[in-house]
């Protein structure tokens, strides 16, 4: 089955590499040899947007994952906790008083805003005693709007607006060669998650039961929080908001194969980097030669999927 | 019919004599900073004609207190049929909808429907349509089975989300010079108002409020609950139908005049409901049109010609009603 899936994702990747408005195909690329148009469009447009839609998303489908983990919620994602927001508001901030930092520096001043909304967002929730399913996910979408106007107060006044609108919009026709490799980071993080797989599993039983079992929970709830940090950071620098995707893609793998994350971790990675080839593709298509950004796609995609995730579950309680 | 006997009828009886006083004070402490922010507004750092000055600012007077009343009084309506104190029609996605029939307007029918048809038919069709769509959603969600309200509350924002994915695909499926051309018309601004909208804004206004003085007498009853309203003799379905058309009509004038904004109402019925000290619409609705006033009227006098910022006040109602949101749900939850 899993196999299946990769080989599904393969191809779409290979789809995805002919996709476009300048002619790519492979009679052209063999008619040029190798420092024809086709062969350059090739190896500076295609080939990194393919990997970035790949590395981006699995790496978000991941962090989606390990945040719902952590949080022992099956509701939250990096988009739904200020998570991502947060990582808006430190990369804003770093450019506006530092233009000239290389962007790893930026990335990383992102990194450190995204888990410090993260912790915030965790705090508020201690806050809470009674806690309900739908409650958490609830006041993350409203602390993320919070955190968004604070950011678009600060775009305002410093006359950002329009650039902020730009890059907080996920889009992945300006990837070219040199300017997604960030994104590995992304995937080294997606290993992390899959090594300490098994504890992060027990940390998600909660704290008594991890400690009981000899996890240091404190330990392994930080190292996951730094995996959707760094993750959320990188994607947004590079590629801008994927609302949603980390939310749907666990959410039905755990439909089909079940919470036992060492065996899903594979699974969420491969449907993560499947579905957003298939929004980008679909986006470059349906209004060929113009494109839609992959945020808007996911933005119907993914709520329609939430919607549907949540009238679900309150049938099942009801029945 | 147990339920009857529970708590929410012995509600209002305590301590009377202190309180009768308390609401009509506020009104009108409220009613003297309405007043005094209207005329700071018309006459503050005014230069020139004053005929030109007093017939421009009116304008935008009357658009800014046309949208307080509406948000206001759609808010406060919404809460009391839906029986809470969190969701509003505009968390509950309804602006975005009313953008999003717009764009398929122009999607379907094209710009030539935008330019040709007269404004005033168009608003009026556009009005009717989000009627038709959003009482059939209401109908959906909120007459059907008791759901839980934090489920309510959460489909309802992602619908808002979906509403405005939706309309964003469309607005990008537009070719750029109809984008550009619906682009004008959603940037709604208080400066730029239409004189012809705003007459027939004026006009709908009054007849919804005509309607919903008629029904004023069911607010207290339905505030009680389903249950409890029936009990006490009002059709349920029908009024609360009604009364769910009437606040589709007052957000479509809203968003038509100004564009989303979706804290506002909720934090002007909060701030109403707490200041006013009981649930009673005599007093709570006047307070929360009042207060709306203050806060635009007012807000937009501070921030054009104090700060000299001018259209940041959208974004301080966001972060300040986020926070008030924030807050809400977590003290409803730990009661």
């Amino acid at each position: 089955m899993l196999i299946l899936a990769s080989l599904i994702t393969l191809a779409m990747a290979v789809v995805s590499l002919f996709v476009g408005v300048s002619d790519v195909s492979l009679a052209s690329l063999f008619a040029g040899g190798m420092d024809s148009r086709a062969v350059e469009v090739l190896f500076i447009s295609r080939i990194p947007r393919t990997m970035a839609l790949m590395l981006a998303g699995g790496s978000m489908a991941i962090a989606g994952l390990v945040m719902q983990m952590i949080v022992r919620n099956r509701f939250v994602e990096p988009s739904t906790t200020g998570t991502m927001e947060s990582a808006g508001l430190g990369f804003l901030l770093v450019t506006l008083f530092a233009p000239g930092w290389p962007l790893i520096a930026k990335m990383a001043v992102s990194a450190l805003f995204a888990l410090g909304g993260t912790a915030l967002f965790l705090r508020i929730l201690r806050a809470v005693p009674l806690r309900d399913v739908l409650l958490v996910p609830l006041i993350g979408i409203m602390l993320a709007g919070v955190i968004g106007a604070v950011t678009y107060f600060v775009a305002y006044r410093a006359n950002l607006v329009a650039s902020l609108l730009a890059w907080e919009m996920g889009d992945f026709s300006g990837v070219l060669r040199g300017r997604y490799e960030l994104l590995w980071i992304g995937l080294v993080s997606a290993v992390l998650a899959y090594i300490v797989a098994d504890r992060m599993t027990l940390a998600g039983m909660g704290k008594d039961f991890a400690t009981n079992l000899g996890i240091n929970h404190r330990a392994v709830v930080s190292l996951g929080l730094s995996i959707v940090a760094v993750v959320s950071a990188v994607v947004l620098v590079t590629v801008g908001m994927i609302p949603f995707l980390g939310l749907i893609v666990p959410n039905v793998v755990s439909l089909m194969v079940g919470d036992n994350m060492r065996r899903s971790v594979p699974w969420v990675a491969v449907g993560g980097a499947g579905i957003v080839l298939a929004c980008d593709i679909t986006g470059r298509l349906i209004r060929f030669p113009y494109e839609i950004p992959i945020s808007v796609v996911m933005g119907v995609v993914g709520s329609v999927v939430f919607l549907y995730l949540l009238l679900r579950t309150q049938k099942r309680v009801a029945a | 019919m147990s339920s009857l006997s529970s708590s929410p009828l012995a509600m209002p009886a305590p301590s009377l004599p202190k309180k009768l006083s308390r609401p009509a004070l506020v009104l009108i402490i409220l009613g003297a900073l309405a007043l005094i922010s209207i005329a700071l507004f018309m006459t503050l750092g005014a230069k020139g004609s004053w005929s030109f000055v007093l017939s421009f600012r009116g304008k935008k007077l009357l658009s800014l207190v046309l949208v307080a009343y509406a948000i206001s009084v759609s808010t406060v309506l919404f809460q009391t049929v839906t029986n809470n104190r969190i969701l509003t029609p505009s968390i509950m996605g309804f602006d975005a909808l009313y953008v999003l029939i717009k764009t398929a307007i122009v999607f379907f029918l094209g710009v030539g429907a935008l330019i040709s048809i007269d404004s005033q038919i168009q608003f009026l069709v556009e009005v009717l349509v989000m009627v038709g769509a959003s009482s059939l959603l209401f109908r959906w969600l909120f007459l059907g089975e008791e759901r839980s309200l934090h489920l309510l509350v959460l489909v309802g924002i992602v619908f808002g989300i979906l509403f405005r994915s939706l309309g964003n695909f469309m607005q990008r499926m537009l070719d750029p010079g109809a984008f550009n051309v619906l682009q004008d018309t959603l940037f709604a601004s208080f400066s730029t108002t239409d004189p012809a909208i705003l007459a027939i804004s004026c006009v709908v206004v009054a007849a919804v409020s005509l309607v919903g003085l008629r029904l004023i007498h069911t607010y207290d009853v339905l505030s009680l609950g389903r249950s409890q309203a029936i009990n006490l003799g009002v059709e349920y379905k029908r009024t609360v139908a009604i009364i769910l058309v009437l606040v589709a009509i007052l957000v479509s004038i809203s968003t038509a005049l100004v564009g989303p904004v979706t804290f506002f109402g909720l934090l002007v019925a909060t701030l109403a409901h707490s200041l006013v000290g009981n649930s009673k619409h005599r007093y709570v609705l006047p307070a929360a049109i009042l207060l709306a006033i203050i806060c635009l009227v007012g807000g937009q006098t501070l921030l054009e010609r104090v700060f000299a910022f001018d259209t940041a006040l959208s974004i301080i109602i966001e972060f300040l009603g986020g926070i008030v949101f924030i807050f809400l749900v977590m003290r409803k939850s730990a009661r």
